[in-house]
């Protein structure tokens, strides 16, 4: 496996650029709060995108509880920040930056770990009997957050520091997206699509059904986890009402439009889908009516595949301008 | 004793609404295999209907329910031809999250519209509640009764419809095999729109229904009782039409019954239940086993 090759070298170049680019911006004072923010919330839906693909456009699993490991990830990441560790204001930064990882790897665990219980029985069940197990612990998710008083109950978990900045969010954006993506293109990926296209045959072949699916499930439930931390740290609260199916549906919805089974699609249709309601601001109240009806002209249209193509075709040419002036 | 069969009364009334509305889910599952998110909004068209047949045409309340059943059936029919009928040959999930996109289109399309708009409104109370003392206590009101009665009505109606009529076999043939069904001369569309066209008079009928019962209106009213009705399809078997009644009586009943004993939990404890059922029988109470073909 080479990781120096071309292909990498220049998307890493692109990621950092696009990166130092809105840091600069940020420094500078030209890019407002309100812009930042709905950045990082669409680098956490494409984290939210990706790791559902992992689960359903891989792993073939049907599932609309995604929002349930999130909750997980939030209050149990919080519940460090504030509890365990005590983070405030005041900290200093060398213990304050080292603490939220912690805090965050932490929830995490706690995500991945509950799916693993989870997933043992459930993922048994098949289709859509499977989807409404998943939709089901999402809403016991919920109403056990909404029970839990010490963690704010039904007024939500406040007070939560503002760990999460560009810097947070970006990074581990990039370093699950890899994860996963490493994830897919392994040994493992490639069991877990086998499982995805035919289970029978898959088993014959001796492929361990049931583990791969465990594996996937969990897998992609840590990552859940980890941006549902970096949201909860973003909006200082983590309240029930965030976590419902809603959310979950939320999240297949950006799998669907993006296309399964495809990483950079659903890295653009979840950037795509959290900014597009945000310019359609203007239209007030009817944002919400404008919003569905696009939503439904994409899925029938289905123009990403059009919108990828049209990328690549620009790449191509920038390429070429490059070599041109360059020579390679 | 007597609470529990007030109870019991209260989880029936609830219960039938429920059952109404995942019949609507499940027919349509098993036609078409699609879970119709937007059918739950079916209900709040019902139910805004009636209300403002009621309140600003002075219809008498029996025109107003026929109104609101005609009025979401077309409204059934509609959501298949414009939103779901270009996806039939594609993958389930897209068909899936468009009818989340037609959900929402729904809901929101309400809130704006000038005459429904963002804030409750009472349905008025055109039954006349009385109640009538059965044992001891217990009473049971003339609500409780029209609903039942309406219902099993309602259901014995759907039960010939499928059993008895040349459409309900078309619709029996198409849900056992569409390919074979089209070969045999079977319009399918029209019999999918017919089972829309059914599912929605059928959720109408149950947003008036809950309209007279809690009369409370608004734009997102159907969105939990079609949760709940879907998940109690599913609880009986999804596409099982005698499974969607006894899946929606039941979670009406252990709804009531967990509200009762502690109301902050009652939500979860029907999903625990659902599990656990699943757990055991993989297809709900009333499924057909899947067979696997090597």
């Amino acid at each position: 496996m080479r990781f120096l090759t071309r292909k990498n070298i220049r998307s890493a170049a692109g990621i950092l650029l696009a990166y130092v680019l809105l840091q600069g911006l940020n420094s500078a004072g030209l890019l407002s709060n309100y812009v930042l923010f709905i950045i990082m919330v669409a680098l956490i839906n494409a984290i939210l995108t990706v790791s559902l693909n992992i689960i359903t456009g891989f792993a073939g699993q049907f599932s609309i509880g995604h929002a349930g490991f999130m909750a997980v990830g939030a209050y149990v990441s919080a519940m460090f920040t504030r509890f365990v560790l005590n983070v405030g204001p005041d900290t200093p930064f060398v213990w304050r930056e080292p603490a939220f990882l912690i805090s965050l790897f932490a929830g995490s665990l706690a995500a991945a770990l509950v799916a693993y219980l989870i997933g043992i029985p459930t993922l048994r069940l098949k289709g859509d009997y499977l989807a409404i197990a998943t939709l089901g612990f999402n809403q016991v998710m919920v109403v056990l957050f909404n029970n839990l008083d010490f963690v704010g109950g039904p007024r939500g978990f406040t007070g939560i520091p503002k760990l999460s900045d560009l810097t947070w969010v970006a990074g581990l954006t990039v370093v699950s997206v890899l994860i996963m993506r490493n994830f897919v293109r392994s040994i493992y990926g490639s069991q877990c699509v086998a499982v995805r296209e035919d289970e029978i045959a898959a088993e014959s072949l001796g492929v361990d059904v049931t583990r791969y699916k465990i594996l996937a499930f969990t897998l992609a439930s840590f990552f859940a986890g980890t941006a549902g931390g970096l949201l909860a740290h973003l909006l200082q609260l983590a309240h029930p009402s965030q976590f419902t199916f809603l959310k979950s549906i939320d999240i297949l919805l950006m799998l669907v439009v993006g296309g399964m089974g495809s990483i950079p699609g659903s890295i653009i249709s979840a950037l795509v889908l959290t900014v597009l309601p945000e310019m359609l601001r203007f239209s007030q109240d009817l944002r919400l009516v404008i919003y569905p009806v696009l939503l439904i002209v994409f899925v029938i249209k289905n123009p990403l595949p059009y919108l990828r193509r049209v990328t690549a075709q620009i790449q191509e040419r920038v390429r070429a301008m490059w070599v041109n002036r360059f020579g390679g | 004793m007597e609470q529990f069969l007030s109870q019991l009364i209260n989880g029936l009334q609830i219960g039938t609404i429920y059952a109404l509305i995942a019949l609507g889910y499940t027919m349509v599952y098993g036609i078409i295999k699609l879970i119709n998110f937007a059918h739950g909004d079916l209900i709040m068209i019902g139910s805004y209907v009636a209300y403002l047949s009621i309140v600003h045409f002075g219809v008498p309340f029996p025109v107003a329910f026929l109104l609101a059943m005609l009025f979401c059936a077309l409204a059934g029919v509609l959501m298949d031809r414009i939103a779901y009928r270009p996806l039939r040959h594609r993958p389930r999930l897209e068909a899936l999250i468009t009818a989340m996109g037609v959900s929402l289109f729904i809901e929101h399309g309400a809130r704006n519209l000038p005459f429904i708009g963002p804030s409750f409104r009472r349905f008025p109370d055109v039954v006349g509640v009385k109640s009538y003392p059965l044992v001891s206590s217990v009473v049971v009101t003339n609500v409780q009764i029209l609903n039942v009665v309406v219902a099993v009505v309602l259901m014995v109606i759907l039960q010939y419809i499928i059993r008895r009529t040349k459409i309900g076999m078309a619709m029996r043939a198409v849900s056992l095999d569409l390919e074979a069904a089209k070969l045999m001369g079977i319009d399918v569309d029209r019999v999918i729109a017919v089972t829309f066209a059914i599912g929605g008079c059928l959720a109408g009928a149950a947003g008036v229904l809950m309209g007279v019962a809690y009369p409370r209106l608004s734009p997102y009213m159907g969105v939990m009782p079609g949760l709940k009705a879907f998940v109690a399809a599913v609880f009986g078997g999804i596409g099982s039409i005698p499974g969607a009644v006894v899946g929606g009586v039941l979670m009406g009943v252990v709804e009531t019954f967990a509200t009762a004993a502690y109301s902050q939990v009652a939500e979860g404890v029907f999903f625990v239940v659902l599990v656990a059922v699943l757990l055991f029988r993989p297809t709900g109470l009333l499924g057909e086993p899947i067979a696997e073909k090597v």
